[in-house]
């Protein structure tokens, strides 16, 4: 029982990560029609972010709310940049520059941090366990993550479902062209997806680098998971990302202790049997 | 009512289109079009299927870009604009698939669109959309997808004028709607048109249009064929015939 109780948190807490990673994925994908193959880089920039900013300012909580706009800023340079430039143009293009920006922002961070793995320490005051029944007790900071993954994802909810920006999000997600033809400038919102994607990815590597080690390519497991989750949930959906992510969690979860032998095929496994059943994800446009 | 009988029609165009050429890829759509509508005037596009009327619409819009021609709207040059910004310079489009956006509730899908008026008309607020539309108002918390045709019409109609536009391109104004429907829709369009905005309407009702518009324009293979008010095109019974098949 302890077991299970055990893997339904850490299934939860690892889903709620990637549910962030992803959701950004899902939104520039959906809204835009981008295929971003760096948005990986984009949560191991979160994790050396933490390096750096826990190292200067002491709690890797100030390292978040430093980083979140840091990455904010870095997103909407990266799409002014380079990004703006592939809007309508075939997927080939898209996937040959992201690619080479995932080159570009591995060479940027054995430039500025090395390839010595290296690590963020967890707060002292989040350093303990927490008992859950007689037998069980659950790090802290583990449900920390998972607290501030929630409070996040709310947050985006949020403003996905009760704001102005929200709805221009959501009516992109829908048809594009008519977003501009009301009169929206299509640019700036686009510019504000992406970089709040960064964010996000960035946020979900602040967090977890006091957990994981920080070393080179870490984004790229991420860049995989998340989009697994994408297929699953559907292109363009947050329900379906976040849904899908608390699958991912779960199943990584429960495959590495009940079939560790098939542990690193059960989230595809899962991938597949969605697919086969809903073509277009759980709540995606079939 | 001819665009001459009406008070306060000024002479410069609220649209003028000049040699327009568009293409979709090597097919070459629109043919030296030149194309206007006067302020407050009401000018039906007709023609068979694939003649160029949408992508009239659309160049106009700025979703299609012309490779020549100039586009002025109120005087200034919207030629290669993107669509946003010539919607602010007061356009608006109501497209032929109503564009309303299954994911937004009839209300958001209105409030994403309200915007302050640049004229001196009254201006069309959600209320004044919802007294125009009481069907709508009824249906504000459902979402675009659950709508009927006619209601997803009456939003697309309704989100163009909480654009406080100067002048409205609504394209296949009644299609696939029910005959109490589509008369609901064309006594909406007298009343929007009387508060002095231009439209510019698409359909295939000849009769409903000619009783709506002060102008007629009929397109055949890209082209302008027709520019005429409603008692030229009546006498034009050969041309009616060969180019709307009526």
């Amino acid at each position: 029982m302890e077991l299970v109780l055990v893997q339904i948190l850490n299934g939860l807490q690892y889903g709620l990560l990637i549910f962030l990673a992803a959701s950004g994925l899902t939104l520039v994908f959906g809204i835009m029609g981008i295929i971003n193959l760096s948005h990986g880089s984009f949560y191991m920039l979160g994790a050396y972010l933490a390096v750096t900013l826990t190292s200067w300012l002491g709690d890797i909580f100030l390292a978040l709310a430093a980083g979140i706009p840091l990455a904010f800023l870095f997103g909407a340079a990266i799409e002014w940049l380079f990004i703006r430039h592939l809007y309508g143009r075939d997927h080939l293009q898209q996937v040959l520059l992201t690619f080479g920006l995932i080159l570009i922002f591995n060479e940027l961070q054995r430039i500025l941090w090395g390839t010595r793995p290296l690590s963020v320490p967890i707060p002292s005051y989040l350093s303990g366990s927490i008992r859950l029944t007689e037998v069980l007790s659950y790090p802290v900071y583990r449900l920390a993550i998972a607290g501030i993954c929630v409070l996040l994802a709310l947050g985006m909810m949020l403003v996905i479902q009760r704001t102005r920006v929200g709805q221009m999000i959501r009516a992109g997600e829908s048809n594009r062209e008519m977003v501009e033809v009301l009169g929206i400038d299509t640019r700036i919102l686009f510019r504000f997806v992406f970089a709040a994607g960064v964010a996000l990815a960035a946020a979900a590597g602040i967090i977890a680098a006091p957990v994981e080690t920080v070393y080179p390519g870490i984004g790229e497991r991420v860049l995989i998971i998340s989009f697994v989750v994408v297929v699953i949930g559907g292109i363009g959906s947050i329900k379906g990302a976040f849904v899908g992510a608390l699958l991912i969690g779960l199943a990584d979860a429960f495959g590495k202790v009940f079939l560790p032998q098939f542990a690193s095929v059960v989230v595809y496994a899962l991938m597949a049997a969605v697919l086969v059943a809903r073509p277009g994800g759980l709540f995606g446009r079939a | 009512m001819s665009a001459s009988a009406r008070p306060n029609v000024r002479s410069d165009p609220a649209l003028e289109a000049k040699g327009l050429n568009t293409y979709y890829g090597q097919s070459h759509i629109l043919r030296n079009v030149d194309f206007r509508v006067m302020p407050r005037e009401t000018v039906s596009l007709l023609g068979r299927n694939g003649m160029g009327k949408t992508t009239l619409l659309r160049t106009l819009m700025g979703l299609a870009r012309a490779q020549s021609g100039r586009i002025h709207l109120n005087g200034i040059e919207i030629t290669g604009a993107r669509p946003a910004a010539i919607a602010k310079a007061g356009l608006a489009f109501a497209p032929e698939d109503r564009g309303v956006f299954p994911n937004l509730t009839v209300q958001e899908n209105l409030t994403l669109a309200a915007r302050a008026g640049r004229g001196a008309r009254p201006l069309w607020t959600l209320d004044r959309v919802y007294e125009l539309f009481p069907r709508l108002a009824e249906r504000r918390a459902h979402w675009g997808n659950q709508l009927s045709g006619g209601e997803q019409k009456m939003l697309a109609i309704g989100r163009a004028l909480v654009t406080n536009p100067d002048l409205i391109l609504l394209d296949e104004a009644t299609e696939g709607l029910a005959p109490k429907v589509r008369d609901e829709i064309w006594a909406t369009l007298r009343l929007v048109t009387a508060t002095g905005i231009a439209a510019v309407v698409v359909d295939k009702n000849l009769e409903d249009l000619l009783a709506l518009s002060d102008r007629h324009v009929i397109m055949s293979k890209g082209e302008i064929v027709f520019d005429g008010t409603t008692q030229t095109l009546r006498a034009e019974q050969a041309l009616i015939h060969r180019h709307l098949g009526v």
